[in-house]
Parts: C-alpha cells; sequence; structure tokens
C-alpha cells in the first residue's frame, strides 16, 4: 500500500509513531514556541516595535496639521521633479513631525537632528503608499484616512531616501524624496 | 438520467479513471498550461525589463504586464491544475465515478470566462494595470473583478464536485476503509479553498460593485485584511495541494507510503486549523491593528501551520528513504538518496521541489511574517523572492513534475524528447534558485518591488542604492532568464507530447461500464502497477532524513537570528 492507496491498516489511527518521526515533531514544536516568543520578548525587550497608535482622519485635516507645521519651522526649499519647489522642515526635537503622501510625492521634506526623538506621523491622501526609508531599511504601509503615528529616533547622520514601495499607479517609480538627520 | 460509468484501467499505473472525470481532468490541466504560457511570456518581459541593464518596457506597459504576470500564475495556471488533481485525487484515486459532470464542465467553463474576462480587462483594455492585489482605493474596470469572480465561483463549483465524488466513493464503497493520505491532502487544499473563495466574494463582490458605482467607497484597510484572506489563504491550497503532490509522486515513482498515517494526516489537518489566519502577514506594518492581533495571527497561532509543514518535509523524504531502504538500498545515511531515481523527471522535479520549498521558501515565509522582522522586508524585493521560492520552485516545479507521469497514465501519449524533460527540472530549479536567492538578497538591501526604475534616472530627489543591490538585480535577471528557459524546456515536452506525441497503444484496451452503485470493474493491467512495490511493514529509521532535517533546522535557526541581528542595528522605533 501507498500514499495514493488506502492505509492498509484500517486502524492507521492506532500504529505506533516511528521515534524518529516524533523526535522531529517535538524539535519542530519547540522551535514553534521560539519563534511564537521572539516577538513578544521584542516587545519588551528589542528597540524597533511599531507603534499602535492610529487615528482615523481626512485628507483635509491632515494636510492643515501639516501646513502649519512647515509654515512655523521652514528652513529652504528644493527643486524636485519637474522643478517642483519642495519646503525643507526642521522642526524641534521631541515634536510631532508630518509626512504626507500623495499621487506621486513626499511632502514636505524633513530635517531631524541625530538622537532625538520625534513623533513621526504618516498618512496618504489618496492611494496606499509605501514609506521605505533608505538606506535603512525601515519601511511602513501608508493608508488613506488612517494617521499613522510613530517614535522614531534617528541614531545615524547623513542624507537618506524615502522611496515609495507599494504600487501607486502609473508614475509610482517616480515618488522618492529625501530625509535629512543633521549632527546637533 | 442516465449515470456515465464507463472507466478505463491504465495498462501501465493499474489507475481507474472515469470517462468523464479523464476528459475534466485533461481540460483543466491544458488550460493550465495554456495560463503558464501566457504567464511565462510575461515573465520573461518583465525580468528584462527589472535588470536595468536591459530596461525593455515603457512603464506603462511593464505595470500592466506585471499586473497580468501576477494573475495569470498566481490564480489561473495553479488553480486550474489544483482543479485536475482535486479530480484526480477524488475520481482517479479512488476508483470512483466523479459527480455530476455537466455541472463539472460549467464551473470549468465558469473558470475559463472567468480568466478571459479578467485578462481582457488588464491586456486589451489596459485600464486595469492595478497588480494582482488591486488595492482599493486604487480602482479596476469592473471586468477585472467580475472576471475574476466568475472564476472564482467555477473554482468553488469544482470544490463541491470534489466533495460529492468523495461521498459518492464512500456510497458505492468503490475503497476500504479511509481515502488514500494524497486524497486527504486533496481534502485540505479543498476545504481552504472553500474559505478562500468566501473571502474573496466578500471582498471582490463590493469592490466590483463600487466599481459600477454602487458603493460609495472601499476602506483602504478593510480590503488589504479581508483580500488577504482570499489572497494568502489561495496559496495555502497551493502548499496543500503540492504537498498532496509530493506524496502522490513519492508513491508513484518509488512506491513510498507515509511513515505514519497519523502523523501526516494531522499534519494536514493543522493547516486547515491555523492557516485561515494568513491575512495577518501582510499587515504587519500596516496602521489600525494592535501588535497582539499581529502577533497572534500572523504566527498561525502558535506556528501550527508551520509546524504542519516541518512535519511533512520530514515525513516525504522518510517516506522515499524507507522505500528505497526496502529495496536495497542499505548502505549508509545516504545510499537510498543517491540511488534515486534522479533521471526520472517526476522524481527530480518533486524533490527539487521539496527543497526549494523548504529551504528558501518556507524559511524566508517565517522571517517576513515575523512582526517586527518584517518593517526591514515589507515591499522590498524580498517578498517576490519569497514567494517566487514557494509557489514556483515549490507549487509549480511540484506540478511540473506530476505532468511527466500523467502524459503516459492520463493523455495516453509517449514523453516527447525525453532528454530535455530529464533535465527540466534541475534547469527550471537552478534558475529559480538563483532567482529568488538574489532577489531576496536585493530586497535585504531595501530595493523594493513592483518598480519600474529604482535608478530613479533625472530626479533630482532620488536615492542610489549600493553597487551590490544592482548586482543581485543582474544575478536575479539571469536567474531569471535560466528559469524562463526551463519552463520553455517544460512547454515544448508537455505541448508536443500531448498534441503530437507517440499514442500509446494497448491491446485489448476498452472502457468498461461499472454496475450501477457499484466501484470500477477491476481489469488486469497489462504493466505492472506501479505501486505497491515498496509495500513494507516495517519502515526502517529514516536516519539519513533525520540528518537532513537537522541541516534544515540549523540553517533556518542561524538565518532567523541573524535577521533579528540586522534589525538591532536599525533607528530606534515604538
Amino acid at each position: 500500500m501507498s500514499a495514493i492507496q488506502p492505509p492498509a491498516n484500517r486502524l492507521w489511527w492506532k500504529e505506533p509513531i516511528e521515534k524518529i518521526e516524533i523526535t522531529w515533531v517535538l524539535i519542530a514544536f519547540v522551535w514553534a514556541m521560539v519563534l511564537f516568543f521572539m516577538m513578544p520578548y521584542w516587545h519588551v525587550f528589542g528597540k524597533q516595535n511599531l507603534a499602535n497608535e492610529a487615528h482615523r482622519n481626512t485628507p483635509e485635516k491632515y494636510t492643515a496639521k501639516t501646513q502649519e507645521m512647515v509654515d512655523k519651522y521652514k528652513v529652504r526649499e528644493e527643486t524636485g521633479l519637474n522643478d517642483q519647489k519642495i519646503p525643507v522642515v526642521h522642526p524641534p526635537a521631541g515634536s510631532d513631525v508630518y509626512l504626507i503622501a500623495r499621487l506621486w510625492q513626499w511632502w514636505p521634506i524633513l530635517e531631524l537632528e541625530q538622537g532625538q526623538t520625534y513623533r513621526l506621523h504618516l498618512m496618504s491622501m489618496d492611494w496606499l503608499h509605501g514609506f521605505s526609508l533608505q538606506p535603512e531599511n525601515i519601511n511602513i504601509e501608508v493608508h488613506p484616512n488612517y494617521e499613522h503615528v510613530l517614535t522614531i529616533q534617528p541614531t545615524s547622520s547623513g542624507n537618506f531616501g524615502i522611496v515609495c514601495n507599494e504600487f501607486c499607479g502609473i508614475n509610482h517609480h517616480t515618488m522618492v524624496s529625501r530625509l535629512y538627520v543633521v549632527k546637533k | 438520467m442516465a449515470v456515465n460509468r464507463m472507466f478505463r484501467t491504465c495498462p501501465a499505473s493499474g489507475l481507474k479513471f472515469h470517462q468523464p472525470a479523464e476528459a475534466l481532468i485533461r481540460w483543466n490541466a491544458v488550460a493550465a498550461v495554456v495560463s503558464l504560457l501566457v504567464g511565462g511570456i510575461l515573465a520573461l518581459l518583465i525580468v528584462l525589463t527589472r535588470w536595468q541593464a536591459v530596461h525593455l518596457l515603457s512603464p506603462d506597459v511593464f505595470y500592466m504586464v506585471l499586473t497580468a504576470h501576477g494573475l495569470d500564475m498566481l490564480v489561473f495556471w495553479i488553480i486550474f491544475f489544483e482543479i485536475a488533481v482535486l479530480y484526480f485525487a477524488g475520481s482517479t484515486l479512488l476508483g470512483c465515478r466523479i459527480a455530476a459532470p455537466r455541472v463539472a464542465w460549467a464551473g470549468f467553463w465558469l473558470m475559463v470566462i472567468g480568466a478571459l474576462m479578467n485578462n481582457y480587462a488588464v491586456l486589451v483594455r489596459e485600464d486595469s494595470s492595478v497588480m494582482f492585489t488591486s488595492y482599493a482605493p486604487m480602482g479596476a474596470h469592473w471586468s477585472f473583478y467580475l472576471g475574476l469572480i466568475l472564476f472564482a465561483v467555477g473554482a468553488l463549483i469544482g470544490c463541491f464536485i470534489f466533495f460529492a465524488t468523495l461521498s459518492i466513493g464512500k456510497a458505492e464503497r468503490t475503497y476500504v476503509g479511509s481515502v488514500p493520505v494524497v486524497t486527504f491532502g486533496a481534502v485540505t487544499a479543498a476545504v481552504i479553498a472553500v474559505f478562500t473563495i468566501a473571502s474573496g466574494a466578500i471582498i471582490l463582490i463590493p469592490t466590483f460593485l463600487w466599481s459600477i458605482g454602487l458603493v460609495p467607497s472601499i476602506d483602504s484597510l478593510m480590503y488589504r485584511q479581508i483580500w488577504w484572506a482570499f489572497g494568502h489563504s489561495s496559496q495555502q491550497i497551493n502548499v496543500s495541494a503540492h504537498v498532496a503532490v509530493w506524496y502522490a509522486v513519492a508513491a508513484i515513482v518509488v512506491g513510498a507510503k507515509p511513515m505514519s498515517e497519523k502523523v501526516s494526516r494531522t499534519a494536514f489537518l493543522l493547516y486547515i486549523l491555523f492557516i485561515c489566519l494568513a491575512s495577518a502577514h501582510h499587515l504587519l506594518v500596516d496602521p489600525g491593528l494592535t501588535s497582539s492581533w499581529k502577533i497572534l495571527n500572523t504566527s498561525y497561532f502558535l506556528y501550527l501551520a508551520v509546524l504542519a509543514s516541518m512535519v511533512h518535509g520530514l515525513t516525504v523524504p522518510g517516506a522515499i528513504e524507507c522505500a528505497q531502504r526496502a529495496k536495497g538500498f542499505n548502505k549508509g545515511l545516504f545510499e537510498w538518496l543517491r540511488k534515486a531515481p534522479w533521471g526520472n523527471p517526476a522524481f527530480s522535479g518533486m524533490f527539487l521541489s521539496l527543497i526549494g520549498f523548504g529551504f528558501l521558501g518556507g524559511i524566508s515565509g517565517v522571517i517576513l511574517g515575523t512582526e517586527q522582522l518584517n518593517i526591514i522586508m515589507h515591499n522590498t524585493l524580498y517578498v517576490p523572492g519569497h514567494f517566487h521560492a514557494t509557489v514556483v520552485l515549490g507549487t509549480t516545479l511540484a506540478f511540473m513534475a506530476i505532468t511527466y507521469f500523467l502524459i503516459p497514465v492520463l493523455f495516453r501519449r509517449e514523453l516527447a524528447f525525453p532528454t530535455m524533460a530529464k533535465w527540466q527540472p534541475y534547469v527550471f530549479a537552478l534558475g529559480m534558485a538563483v532567482f529568488t536567492l538574489f532577489m531576496m538578497g536585493a530586497g535585504t538591501l531595501g530595493v523594493p518591488r513592483r518598480h519600474w526604475d529604482v535608478s530613479f534616472s533625472g530626479n533630482p530627489l532620488g536615492f542610489e542604492f549600493p553597487g551590490t543591490a544592482w548586482l543581485m538585480i543582474a544575478l536575479f535577471g539571469i536567474g531569471g532568464l535560466l528559469a524562463v528557459v526551463g519552463g520553455i524546456m517544460y512547454l515544448l515536452v508537455t505541448v508536443y507530447s500531448v498534441f503530437l506525441g507517440k499514442r500509446i497503444q494497448t491491446p485489448g484496451f476498452a472502457h468498461v461500464t461499472a454496475r450501477s452503485g457499484a466501484a470500477a470493474p477491476v481489469t488486469a493491467p497489462v504493466g505492472a502497477a506501479l505501486t505497491g512495490t515498496g509495500s513494507v511493514a516495517h519502515p526502517q529509521a529514516a536516519s539519513g532524513t533525520f540528518v537532513l532535517a537537522m541541516v534544515f533546522f540549523v540553517s533556518f535557526v542561524l538565518y532567523y537570528f541573524i535577521n533579528w541581528k540586522y534589525l538591532s542595528t536599525v533607528w530606534p522605533l515604538k
């Protein structure tokens, strides 16, 4: 009898299990438990966890908040694709910083200070976008109508890229921006 | 209504084919291979575009082709083939007539119409380049959704035909005791399919209504959550189906029987119980869901479904080892493996599928599905790297392997180009392994998936990926081309064999009618049955397999903790 025929022993559930097989099942089970407990463990002892904080919001209100931040803390302008002027904002350490994702742009450009913590707000104005901070490789899904708030602490300085890594239509590949981290 | 009770016994394998079931299996398999052909051409175009040294297509065409490739491969090729597997595991393995063949045909044609309509929306109308996932609020033409809905209804009919066939087998006593483990695996796949298709209906019907203006809006988070209950669960149908195919090929080629029926069946049962939690994998970096929800669900409830796959990973090669040892290949730890029928593409394809699925697809899947580790991988090329290892190296290669068995048995044709067939699994597996490995490598360096231009040329704010990433992109391009060559070899062998191959003639061959309410009549097969050769009352310990399993385990543990180490260097987040 083989795997494509009914079991030879009609009472197959009473057959003993091979020692090698049961050993492997036990190893795999213990490993499964390790895999599971690593996640809560990292929430307690690890430093890279996502926030549970998110709010429903509208594009209008979110844009107004972002505009307010830009008006207060704008330090200069940079030129993006098609000669678009994009403000660079240097908000105070520890503050709430806002980033808008929209077709096909990140707005504004943030300038943060190394070693400080910020409450980073992310929301899309239209479709889904993907916040992908390079080369750190932090990737977060950005939804319309859900304002995601994360506490972020840049530990290295330099010029970072923000790539959109959720497909958002025909010009998806042009949706890229910067994030600056400066030393105090 | 008269019931067709005509059967034929395959002279080579001793399998009993019910006439209508045979036609249904053939047509579903042919529709699958046609989808694979279309999807394969699209795959070539995609590889030649993402390999930016070539950069073949313009962005609009690239995104359109990528959408169609996902659907033709992941939905149409695989599900048509799975329906064929269900009918084979139900009707043929149980020697039982298929239930309601006319309804089954209606299901088949619904699937064909759905597949055509969906391809029409994407490739002809050119206004539905929304990717396989079609995340709302990005919208496609209504025919895109309707095509998928019709296809799903057809597939659902196929599942119920399969269940009805099982109950006919039971009622007409076409088998004794319990169903074979392969059929049990097919039942697992079909049960998960019902859940999957129901989830698909729950999300695609409102989205269809939204596309024609009857529903005002679709919430993006709700869409992703329910869509993935369809999108990821359908990959679990594939896992169940290809594990069933592994058992089937092992049984057919070397006469393997499960080491323990109890363990193998319980592992399948774990799939049914826990796999439906899979949609959480895709939402690990989404707002609005709590960490406790993410952790419990992404682990498939304490990783019991991962446990199931690890069990099959031991029991399938273990069964092969026991069968080979019973044949006398008993020297040392690995004689059974060295002397395995590596020249038989059904066997080599199956074994390479098992190795590739376990080492590349399985391990990377657990890494991706870990809540915090997902932060450093979400939507990078790591994701397609992972699922090409599971769905292509795992499922597709397993289905290719069993095709080599089905051509003589089901289509009654001799295998054309036997040398090419012999090499095909190796070429395809090597190409796909290189492709997935370097894709995951590029993903680890942050290169995004579904992206036309990662050089951001002409963009003053563009980001420059490191040279290593570019090297990896070129290498996965080469791996992809090799896999395409392997795919062409498969298509040449199967299409030529089925349509132009030499017919297998058996003197005295005839269909025989079964008595009403009874099993198919037994006619002595001419050749010896392929099955039963390795039947052993007391299988010898599968020690070689255990060593292989430990190699797998050590790689898994190391790679898992390397990724935590990598995560710990990233900016703190909370």
